[in-house]
Order: C-alpha cells, then structure tokens, then sequence
C-alpha cells in the first residue's frame, strides 16, 4: 500500500519513526519544537516527543551544531536541523573539522552519528547569501557522507539511513521541493547510501544529476525526446558515496554524458563526477562530458536573473543537444 | 544575581586539608608526573622524535590535577591542545600519551591525532581539541548528553558534571560564547573552566580581552555562578573548584571559573617569548605550584625528603619506560591511512578499529 505525501512529511516521518525506534535519537534546531518547524517539516514532533527530544536552539549554529556532535560523541544520535544550509557556513569549523574528523584523530574511538540536514540551494530570489549550495564546499572533506533527495519517497528512506549510519551525514533538501507529492509505502523501507537509481530511460545521451536540478533534467529529457534523442537520467541520490559504477554503466551504453550540478562550475561536483567519468569511461566516450551548472556568479534577486543562472532545462536540452551533435 | 566566590592561597584550605595524605601524595605525584612528562617530551622534541607542534604544560600542573580531583571518573572531561596532563591526571598510561606523540601505532589515537589530541573514551576524556575555543560547543554536547541519558534513557540521576577546559584565547571566540549560552538556556551541568596563563599565544591576556583584570565578568552576563581561583596552588584549586563543582552536580546548571596561572615554557616549541620579561618569568617561577606543594606536604603531612626522593624516582621511571614503550610502538602500517576515516567498509575505506590500549585495559 502506498500513501501520497509531501515531501516534508516523508522528512517527518523518517525522523518520527526513528525516534520511536531509538531514544538516542533527537531532534534540534532553530525554530523545531514551538514554531512547529520554520518550513513545517517537524510539524507535531514537540506533541509527539516532548520538549527534551525536540529541542529549539537560540540562532546560534556553531553552538548548536557542535553541541550535537558532542552529544554524538556520547554516543546519543543527533538530528541537527539548518533552517537553510546556507546558515551552517557559520558552523564550519564545527561541521567540518569536528564531525567528520573525530572518528580519525581518535584512533577510532569516538564515531559521529549525526545528520545535519536543511534546505540547499536557491529557494526562490532569496539573494545571495540565503542560496548557497554547500555540496561541492562539503563534500570533499573525508569522513562525511551526503545525500541529497529527489522526491519523498526518497526523502524518507534516506533519511531513515542516514540517521541509523555511524557517520556523519549531510542530508541536503530544497526549499522548492518540500510541498512536492509522492507516493510512499505504508510499510518501512530504507534506501541505501551510495546507490543511484535511473528515473528515466534512454539510450542516446546519460544525464547525471542530483536533487532538485533532476526536474530540470526530466523537463529536458521530456523535451529531447521530442525531438527523437532519448535520454538516461541518473539521480545519483547520495554524492558521498557517489556511485561512478552505476553512472559508467549508463555512459557505457549511451557513449554522451552531460552533468547537472546546481553548484558553481569550478572545483565542483559536476567537475568531480565529469572527471570521473573521464576516467571510467575514456573508451567509451564519442564526446568529452559537458557540464551544467549555476552560472559562476553570486545568486541574483531579480526573478529573471535567477532563473537564467540556475541550471535549467534549457540549458540541460543545449548540453544534450551539443554533447550528441546534435545542436 | 551570580555569585561569585574567589578562592586564594591565603585562605584556610578547608577542603583540601582535610584529605588524606595518600590523597594528597596522589596530587604531587600526578604533578610531578605532568612535569617529568613535559620536560621529556620537549627533549623529544628537540630530538626530532615529536612532530608538528607541541604544547607543555609545565607551570599549570595544579589545574589540570586540582580540578580533575574534584571530579568524578564518570564525569566527561575535555580540553584544547595543551592536553597531555588532562589525559594524565584522567589516569591515561604516560606510555599511550608518549606514543601518540611519537606518531606510533600504540599511541591513544594510534598516532593519528598527535600532541593536540589526547582522547581515552575509557577514561571519558573527550580529547584536546587544536581548534580555540571549538571544544566549547562539544563540551555542551556531552553535557546534554549526560542530561539526557538521565531524563530520557535512564529515567536516572546520574548527576553527572562535564569540565570544559579552555585558555583565555578561547575567551574572544565566539564558540565559547555560543555554548555559554546554550548551556544557560538549556540548564545543562557544566563548568566552562578557564586555564588563564596570561597569553594567548603572545598576546597578554588585557590585550585581547575586556574585564581581563576580573574574568568571572564574562560569566555574569550568563548568570552563571563564578569564581577566580590562583592555579598556583593544587589545594587552592581544589577549594575553589569543589564548591563550584558540586553545586554544579546538585543544580544542573553551568559555571564558570577562572584560574589564574602561568605557562613557564613558550605557547609552543618555537615561541622565544620576546612579549614577556624574564622578570615576569622569574616572579613566577618563585610560586612554582609543585615545588609549594612539595613544601606544604612536608611541613604539614610530614613527606620525608627521602619520601619525596621516591617517588620523583619512580615518575623518572615510569616516564622513562614510556619513553622506551613508545619508541618500541611500531610507526602505523600504511593500511591505517584508510582506516577510521569511517565506521563501514566502502571504496578505499576499512572500516574502524580502536586503540591498542583498549584492548589491554
């Protein structure tokens, strides 16, 4: 049986269920508990848990943030929520170098489970500051994993992963995606970290995206295919572990790539992923990989400028259209 | 309104006095243990034998042993990088400490961490920490979770309280000031412990902080309870720090107390301490806290030089052997590169695995 549900109660519901599984494991944050979630993502979870399980913080990230990988360190499972990920570059020194560290300058003795998780990316005109996307900052730092889900069905199930894992896990969500539906079983299920999925089936060209871009690329796909050119998309779903086998394996088969990052093009994901398919799949290329990506400017305010800079659908189908020569 | 209570050399030791004199021995030698174990690492490092940077104690042994005596084994205790004697006083084998220095396999962190990161999860010592002041936000965090193990998990009163060490560097970051705050919203037990030496590396501590001259005023703001204690003498330490911990232990709620001492060496091995005078240095070294407290135990509990002689022999002994331990700690196979970079086992990864001192204790 399944359900249909938003996006944000696929998040609550992952992290319900493992409260209920697992007392270690808590929710904090600002706005969590009274507020009833800045984004109503833990809507009801201060009724359900009570005020010492679901805890509000002051604005104040370094300290919340490192107080939840000391909790971890204590062996408790901390749910740490940003109101945006773009909040946490005020936590940096915490979520870089405590977190994912720990587990190593120790000899081993102190794991980290803990999620970090929060909206990433542009929300809509929210400026520059309030739009970042911390993938490609983060996700080089060893010890980390990050996951970064496309709909709620996969909001739920890897967020239930990611909150039993003993690492810590950047858990990236978007703003635009939460009020989006999806079917979701009755039964529980989890989703494994580092595997993709194909959400859509091509043989002429391989799409690699991750998160939100991924409705740009469908959009684009859907477009292509109009025009005769059938694309795979690959929703990478976690970027740390990042699945280059299942990746190389659909570049295998269709010879064209194009990588869909919404992160700025240098020193990026989409970098990383495009060299690494470069590497896995040299043989196999007809064409270098094209990468897409946010324009390499800060993120504007006029809705106009805005949407020219995010990696859009018209910009995926050129990509498509150049790597396939068919442009 | 905060209290604030001030512990001096000059008062009655009430507390402290009344131990016993195999308690009181157990201080002097941790202290003298703490001394024999800095000087030889300095040698060490001049050796070549130490790597990176390195931070000694000598000076500050008081603190570390008086504040930690009036702890609790089951209480969380964690520190900056200038950590060698919190790990030792904690009871963490000289041996383990000298290997991890020495970048060997037997070291506490399996030589992984080095100086600045002392950690024995046994002995809950959460670790020197290299970053200023980001010790602060976990110590809150082991706070919280003492907390909630007993309001959530145990339904129990284990009463637990966390020491979270900083110098006064740590003072003008903000992290420090977060889980000031955090701590006093959140009601957690924990007494921010404030190792003032005088300078952040070389910048004397007035000309980095405001109130440098009466630091329990950073915790009024907080409404903590407060105190300024001379870390010069262990007994004085202990006096002041009891008081303060057992409230702390009874109300769950956090404190802050400044002790004010002196790091006779450099920040670190390469500081030629030219923002200092060698007057200033010497004044100081006129209160050495071991040597007062050697006097102490002499005039007052009756350590025979022969006694004292003793156990100075043993503590050269037992450093020495850790030396030769360490020495003899193989460096660590290259297969422990990838190894605690995570728990599981995935692409170049292998999993995780725990100190050797764990093993044998």
């Amino acid at each position: 049986m399944t359900r249909t549900i938003e996006y944000r109660d696929a998040l609550r519901e992952a992290m319900s269920e493992e409260m209920r599984r697992d007392q270690r494991v808590f929710l904090m944050g600002e706005e969590v508990a009274e507020y009833q979630g800045a984004y109503k993502v833990s809507r009801g979870m201060l009724d359900e848990f009570g005020p010492h399980r679901v805890i509000d913080t002051p604005i104040s990230e370094t300290g919340f943030a490192g107080l939840g990988i000391g909790a971890a360190m204590s062996g408790l499972r901390p749910i740490i929520e940003f109101m945006s990920w773009s909040f946490s570059l005020v936590a940096a020194d915490q979520i870089l170098n405590n977190a994912p560290k720990m587990l190593y300058m120790s000899g081993g003795q102190f794991p980290i489970p803990i999620v970090f998780r929060g909206n990433n990316g542009a929300g809509g005109q929210l400026g520059s500051t309030h739009s970042w996307c911390v993938e490609s900052l983060y996700a080089g730092v060893p010890g980390l994993k990050m996951a970064i889900p496309f709909d709620a069905y996969d909001a739920k199930g890897l967020l239930k992963t990611a909150i039993r894992d003993d690492n810590p896990v950047f858990f990236l969500e978007s703003e635009r995606l939460l009020g989006i539906k999806g079917e979701v079983p009755e039964e529980e299920y989890l989703i494994p970290l580092g595997q993709a999925t194909l959400r859509r089936r091509g043989d002429d060209c391989t799409i690699v995206g991750f998160g939100r871009p991924l409705y740009f690329c469908l959009e684009a796909a859907e477009a292509l295919a109009r025009e005769g050119i059938e694309c795979d998309v690959v929703d990478g779903r976690t970027i740390r572990p990042l699945d280059i086998d299942s990746i190389a394996e659909s570049v295998r088969r269709t010879n064209y790539c194009v990588v869909v990052d919404q992160s700025w093009p240098f020193a990026s994901i989409g970098a990383e992923v495009a060299a690494q398919v470069h590497e896995h799949c040299f043989d196999d290329l007809d064409n270098h990989v094209i990468r897409v990506h946010s324009d390499d400017v800060p993120a504007p305010y006029a809705y106009n400028l805005e949407q020219e800079m995010l990696p859009n659908a018209r910009k995926i189908v050129e990509a498509v259209r150049a790597v396939t020569y068919a442009g | 309104m905060p209290m604030t209570t001030t512990g001096r050399a000059t008062e009655p030791r009430s507390l402290a006095a009344k131990l016993s004199n195999e308690t009181l021995c157990t201080w002097l030698r941790d202290m003298l243990l703490i001394r024999e174990f800095e000087v030889r690492s300095m040698q060490a490092y001049q050796n070549k034998k130490i790597g990176g940077f390195l931070h000694v104690y000598i000076g500050q042994e008081a603190v570390a042993v008086g504040t930690i005596a009036a702890a609790t084994a089951r209480d969380p205790v964690i520190t900056a990088y200038r950590d060698h004697a919190h790990a030792l006083a904690r009871g963490t084998e000289a041996r383990y400490c000298m290997a991890e220095m020495m970048g060997r396999l037997g070291g506490c962190a399996k030589g992984k961490g080095g100086s600045m990161h002392m950690f024995d999860r046994r002995r809950n010592m959460f670790g020197g920490h290299g970053i200023v002041g980001a010790q602060c936000p976990l110590g809150i965090g082991l706070a919280f979770a003492t907390k909630y193990e007993d309001e959530v998990i145990d339904g129990g009163a284990s009463r637990r309280i966390t020491l979270c060490y900083f110098g006064d560097g740590a003072l003008n970051q903000g992290s420090l000031h977060e889980s000031m705050n955090l701590a006093g919203v959140l009601n957690l037990p924990i007494i921010f412990i404030c190792e003032n030496n005088g300078y952040s590396m070389g910048t004397a501590t007035a000309r980095g902080t405001t109130m440098a001259e009466d630091l329990t005023a950073k915790a009024v703001g907080y409404g903590f309870e407060s105190a300024s204690i001379d870390g010069m003498d262990v007994m004085a330490v202990y006096d002041g720090f009891m008081p303060i911990a057992e409230q702390c232990r009874e109300t769950s709620r956090p404190a802050f107390v400044e002790i004010r001492t002196y790091r006779f060496k450099g920040h670190s091995m390469s500081d030629p301490r030219k923002y200092r005078t060698k007057d200033e240095e010497q004044r100081y070294q006129a209160m050495d806290p071991i040597e007062r407290f050697t006097k102490y135990m002499a005039a007052e509990r009756g350590v025979t030089e022969d006694e004292h002689e003793a156990m100075t022999r043993s503590v050269r002994k037992e450093i020495r052997e850790a030396i030769r331990w360490a020495e003899k700690s193989p460096h660590p196979e290259l297969g422990e590169l990838y190894r605690d970079v995570y728990t599981d086992i995935w692409g170049p990864y292998r999993g995780t695995s725990g100190p050797e001192m764990h093993d044998k204790s």
